[in-house]
Formats: C-alpha cells, sequence, structure tokens
C-alpha cells in the first residue's frame, strides 16, 4: 500500500488523477528562489518558455540573461557568476545542456567548483514527438562519473520544486533532471522532500523483491506494485530523487529484506540510476537486478504512452521484471 | 595600483619581465614538460597587468573589490605562476613544483589549488565567457572593478569564443577588457595557415566591440591602451596584442615548434644568458 507517512497524494491512483509536467516543478521552484534570493540568476539559451524560466524572468528581468543558442557560452557565464557570489540557474534541453557543452560544465563548472544549477529538461522519451535526436536518454550517465556533482531526478512537478528549492541552498554544481509531458502528481506539500534520501512510497508486510523507480516513472512502479500486490507478490518501490551521492545506507537495508532489485528510468539502462544500484550491490551485497529503461538503444517519435509501451518500460514490462528478479533469488 | 607610468617605473617594469623570463625558463627546465613561446611572449604584459594595472592584493586574493584576470589559455600558466609568486602570492621556490606531485601549480591553472588565480583552465575558449559572468555581476553590483580576460588567437578557432563575443557586445560590458595574444602561431604551425583569423580587429569591430591594435611586447603602448579602454562607454575593448612568441630568446623567437616544449639544459642555460645579456642593457 501506499506509505501512509508521507502524505501522498490519495487520488493517486484514480483515473483523474492531477497531471502536470515535472519542469513546471522547476519554473515555479526557481520563481519563489528569485522572490526570497536576490543572488539567484536565471540564464537560458533560447528556451525560456519550454524550460519555464520564463516566470523568473518575467518577473526579475534584471536577473535574467538569454544566452541565445549558445550552451557552452551559457555554462561559462554560470561559471564566472557561480565564482563571484552569484547563485546561478542555467536551463535548456538536456541533450544540449548537458550534451553539447559537456566539457564546458567538466572544466569551468564541476572541476572549478563553481555554484551553477545545471536544469537539464526534456529529459527521456517522455520528450515524445520531437524524436530521440531531443530526448536525453544518457544524460545522467554522462555526469554521473564527475566527482563534486549532486544529481536530483524529481518525481513530479511538486518535487521538482522542492529539489530546485533545495539546490539553491546546496554550495556546488547540481544537476536537476526534467521530464516535458504532464505526468502525475504522486506527492503533496506535505510529503518530505529530503536531498540525498531515497523515500519508501509503498509498503509491504512481506517484500519479496524492491523496485527502485527514479522520475515520473515511479509512477508506473507504483502502478506495477499495486498490481503485483493483488497477483500475492508483494513488493516495495523507493523514489530515488538524488542519484548522486546515492542513498547507500536506505538501498542496502532495503536490498538485505527483500534480496532483489528491479531499477526503472526513462534513461539508458547502462550508467543511470540502475547502474548506480548495480555498482552498490555489486560491491557491498551482490543480489540479483534486472533494469527497466532504454534496452542501449535510441528511440523514436511518437506519444509518450506509446514509446514506454514499445521500449519496454511499462507496466507489464516491470511486472515481468520483478517475476525474473525474485526466480533468480 | 596604477601608479604614474614615468621613466623610471617604466624601466623597473621591463627589468622585472626580464626576470619573469629568467623564472619561467628555469621553471619549465625543472618541469620538463610544459610551454615556452606562450609565456615567454606575454611577461611584459603579465608584468604590466600585476605591477601595474590591476587593483589586486596578494595578501588578500579574494578581496571582493579586487580586479579580475582571466587566463583563458591557459598552457599558458608559467607566465602566471612566475608573475605571481614574483608579486608575492607564493614564495618563488615553489615555481620548482609546477607539473609535479602533490604540487599547487598544476600543469594547467585549477582554481581551487592556488590563492590568486581566477579560474581553471586549459581547454581553449571558455575563458571569455567566465569573463564574462563576473563583469555582470560587476554590473549588477554597481562595483568599480574592472575584469580582464587574456586570450589566444588559436582559441578563437573554438565556437565558445565568438558565443561569447556577441553576448559581451549584446550587454555592453565595457567594464570587460580583452587581450588577445596575437602571436600567430599554435601547435601545429602558423594560425593563417591552420584557419585564418585576419583581419582581426574588423571582425571584432563589426561585432560590435572597440577593438585596439598594440605592440604586445611594448609596455608602454599597452598600458596606453588599458588605459583607453577604461573610458568607452558602452562596448567591451579588445586589445590586439601582437607579441613575438618566444620573445627574449632568439632561437624560440617566432618558432612554432616551441608551442608546447621546454628548454632541456643546455637551451636553457642560453636562454639565461641571452636574457641576462637584455637585462645587462637595461639597467
Amino acid at each position: 500500500m501506499l506509505n501512509p507517512d508521507l502524505k501522498l497524494n490519495p487520488k493517486l491512483f484514480d483515473q483523474d488523477v492531477e497531471v502536470k509536467p515535472t519542469r513546471a516543478g522547476y519554473g515555479e521552484g526557481l520563481l519563489a528562489l528569485g522572490e526570497e534570493n536576490p543572488k539567484v540568476i536565471a540564464l537560458c539559451a533560447d528556451l525560456t518558455e519550454s524550460t519555464y524560466a520564463h516566470l523568473f524572468a518575467e518577473k526579475f528581468p534584471d536577473r535574467f540573461f538569454q544566452c541565445g543558442v549558445a550552451e557552452q557560452n551559457m555554462a561559462a557565464i554560470a561559471a564566472g557568476l557561480g565564482v563571484s557570489g552569484k547563485i546561478p540557474f542555467m536551463s535548456s534541453y538536456a541533450t544540449f545542456s548537458p550534451g553539447k557543452n559537456w566539457e564546458t560544465i567538466r572544466t569551468t563548472i564541476i572541476y572549478n567548483n563553481s555554484n551553477v544549477k545545471i536544469a537539464g529538461h526534456h529529459s527521456g522519451i517522455m520528450t515524445g514527438p520531437d524524436g530521440a535526436t531531443h530526448q536525453a536518454t544518457e544524460d545522467i550517465a554522462s555526469i554521473r562519473s564527475w566527482p563534486n556533482i549532486k544529481i536530483f531526478v524529481p518525481c513530479d512537478s511538486i518535487e521538482g520544486k522542492k529539489a530546485t528549492i533545495k539546490s539553491a541552498s546546496i554550495n556546488g554544481p547540481v544537476y536537476l533532471r526534467f521530464s516535458r509531458d504532464k505526468t502525475p502528481i504522486m506527492t503533496t506539500d506535505a510529503t518530505p522532500f529530503e536531498a540525498g534520501k531515497i523515500s519508501v512510497f509503498w509498503v509491504s508486510e512481506n517484500p519479496v523483491a524492491t523496485i527502485f523507480s527514479t522520475g515520473y516513472m515511479t509512477y508506473y512502479a507504483l502502478l506495477a506494485a499495486k498490481e503485483l500486490q493483488r497477483e500475492n507478490i508483494q513488493v516495495v518501490v523507493a523514489n530515488v530523487s538524488t542519484i548522486k551521492p546515492l542513498d547507500q545506507k536506505n538501498i542496502l537495508s532495503l536490498i538485505e529484506k527483500t534480496k532483489s532489485a528491479v531499477t526503472v528510468e526513462d534513461h539508458q539502462v547502462a550508467g543511470g540510476l540502475g547502474g548506480a544500484v548495480a555498482e552498490l550491490l555489486a560491491r557491498t551485497l551482490p543480489s540479483p537486478i534486472e533494469f527497466i529503461g532504454l534496452q542501449d538503444t535510441f528511440a523514436e517519435s511518437g506519444k509518450p504512452k506509446e514509446l514506454i509501451e514499445k521500449y519496454g518500460m511499462g507496466v507489464k514490462s516491470i511486472k515481468e521484471a520483478v517475476r525474473k528478479v525474485i526466480e533468480r533469488k | 595600483m596604477a601608479s604614474e607610468l614615468n621613466d623610471e617605473k617604466l624601466k623597473d617594469l621591463k627589468l622585472k619581465a626580464n626576470q619573469i623570463r629568467q623564472l619561467i625558463i628555469t621553471t619549465l627546465l625543472e618541469a620538463g614538460s610544459g610551454h615556452s613561446a606562450g609565456p615567454l611572449g606575454m611577461a611584459d604584459i603579465f608584468t604590466a597587468f600585476y605591477f601595474h594595472i590591476l587593483n589586486h592584493d596578494p595578501k588578500n586574493p579574494n578581496w571582493e573589490d579586487r580586479d579580475r584576470l582571466v587566463l583563458s589559455n591557459g598552457h599558458i600558466c608559467p607566465v602566471q605562476y612566475a608573475t605571481l609568486s614574483l608579486a608575492g602570492y607564493f614564495p618563488k621556490e615553489e615555481l620548482k613544483t609546477l607539473r609535479k606531485i602533490n604540487s599547487r601549480l598544476q600543469g594547467h591553472p585549477h582554481r581551487a589549488s592556488l590563492r590568486g588565480l581566477e579560474t581553471t583552465s586549459g581547454p581553449l575558449g571558455e575563458g571569455l565567457s567566465q569573463a564574462i559572468g563576473m563583469a555582470l555581476v560587476g554590473k549588477l553590483d554597481k562595483k568599480n572593478y574592472r575584469i580582464y580576460c587574456l586570450t589566444s588567437d588559436g582559441e578563437h578557432e573554438e565556437g565558445n569564443t565568438w558565443e561569447a563575443v556577441m553576448f559581451a557586445a549584446k550587454n555592453k560590458l565595457n567594464n570587460l577588457t580583452q587581450v588577445i595574444d596575437r602571436n600567430y602561431i599554435q601547435i601545429d604551425g602558423n594560425t593563417e595557415n591552420i584557419m585564418p583569423l585576419d583581419p582581426l580587429k574588423e571582425k571584432y569591430e563589426s561585432f560590435n566591440w572597440n577593438a585596439i591594435e598594440i605592440d604586445g611586447n611594448d609596455i608602454k603602448s599597452f598600458i596606453e591602451a588599458i588605459e583607453k579602454a577604461k573610458s568607452v562607454p558602452d562596448k567591451p575593448t579588445i586589445i590586439i596584442a601582437r607579441t613575438i612568441p618566444g620573445k627574449g630568446v632568439s632561437f624560440m623567437e617566432n618558432d612554432y615548434h616551441w608551442h608546447g616544449k621546454p628548454p632541456n639544459k643546455e637551451e636553457a642555460e642560453k636562454a639565461l644568458s641571452e636574457l641576462e645579456t637584455l637585462r645587462s642593457k637595461l639597467t
């Protein structure tokens, strides 16, 4: 059942559950930060409305910098702002930033330890009809090996707002990952958000597997958990909103109980959440693990829900992965 | 700083530049790798900056109101390290640790490793953007400090440089002065063979920058150009500093083979002897 301690959205499983893109949380969080902290600056590379930075730009035009289609320049300008006492937030699509400007970020923000927050939007196949050029499905993998960065992947717009606000109080580089399409609201304003901690959204009395999910995919994991419950397979679902640093302690304590894991993410299965969990388990508590995500392929244009089914990331696939991982124990 | 530039002061600066060149040679010999031509070519400009132009405090490198000097082409850091040590940022003996393990003097500059560095650089084309970020803060916070960014001609082949050039002009960053080391060499040869950059002054003017071209090994003209840039109301300035790569060491001057290698013992002795002769002519 849904964890009653977390004050999750009571209408979560309803047909008419409220939907909103996680990226809206970025815009709302940034606007709130702008009001409370004059050091907060926003930059964008010609995708101001798409990344919801327009909410900040309209209210605080003097603290917003339009960089044009120039992601490298945006990153290094942000680096200069960040070492000069400001808290810059830069947003674009994740394929371009941190995609196109990967080395600029590595040198001028990460190694240079500049206090920059990098918002990668349109992540995953949830980007839909724009096609694989605009679906960032390797962004986590491409930056997770950087020292000195924190990675947040909010599960809904409410968590997106909280993660954005939280990132401003962290002194150093943070990556925030958002998706384009409207997805169900799972949390409420009262749901706790703690950076660096997993959150067990679905609890069972005698779970036999743990599903670790991140981003909006936690919704699909919850649907799978609910259906599995009816089939007498008990699981727990942990929402992993911080990919780095990984909440090793609480992940291991769940694996000690369930002895198996399924990871669920809208990202390549290599190098993302699945990779992070697999590295931890291999090092500490070797256990069977199955990976839901893009299986070493690019996706294509289509409606997000169609793509999720076609690429084996839907409820049915998650349930199959759970059955398979239990058999492997 | 920026005291009056009389003949005595100018002579003192020239002597310091000579001393910095000698430090570059001994440092590179000890390191066994690193770049020679660029650092020697830029010794006069670094001297002018740290001993005349910059408003800075070696005892308090993070002083909020200091002028900032951002080195974009980080590979010429031997000249920056030599100058910083002479200016009192760290002991000269430490120059011997360049490129060695456990050193603050990384092969390419790392801001967090050494007080006095404004950025981390080496990968090309990124410094001007960072300098812009600092210049924006100067404008936002209504500060009087100036931002200087040293770039190379080779790194103007990076697209990022031109992204920054457009942004700085759009935002009328007159508190930003770029100094390009126009020495016409890069690792693979002459810049105009690899990717022609001339006419550079006209390029910048058409991008709405104020452009001044000078002899970058002439300290006096350089300082005058820096002063002129301060009074430009609504544009960033670029000083195109024509320098001689390897300046002061006859067998290195204008030879691109010296872009990325250090002298051996024999070459270093010859270089130091030549520089010593030049020094005695100054006194």
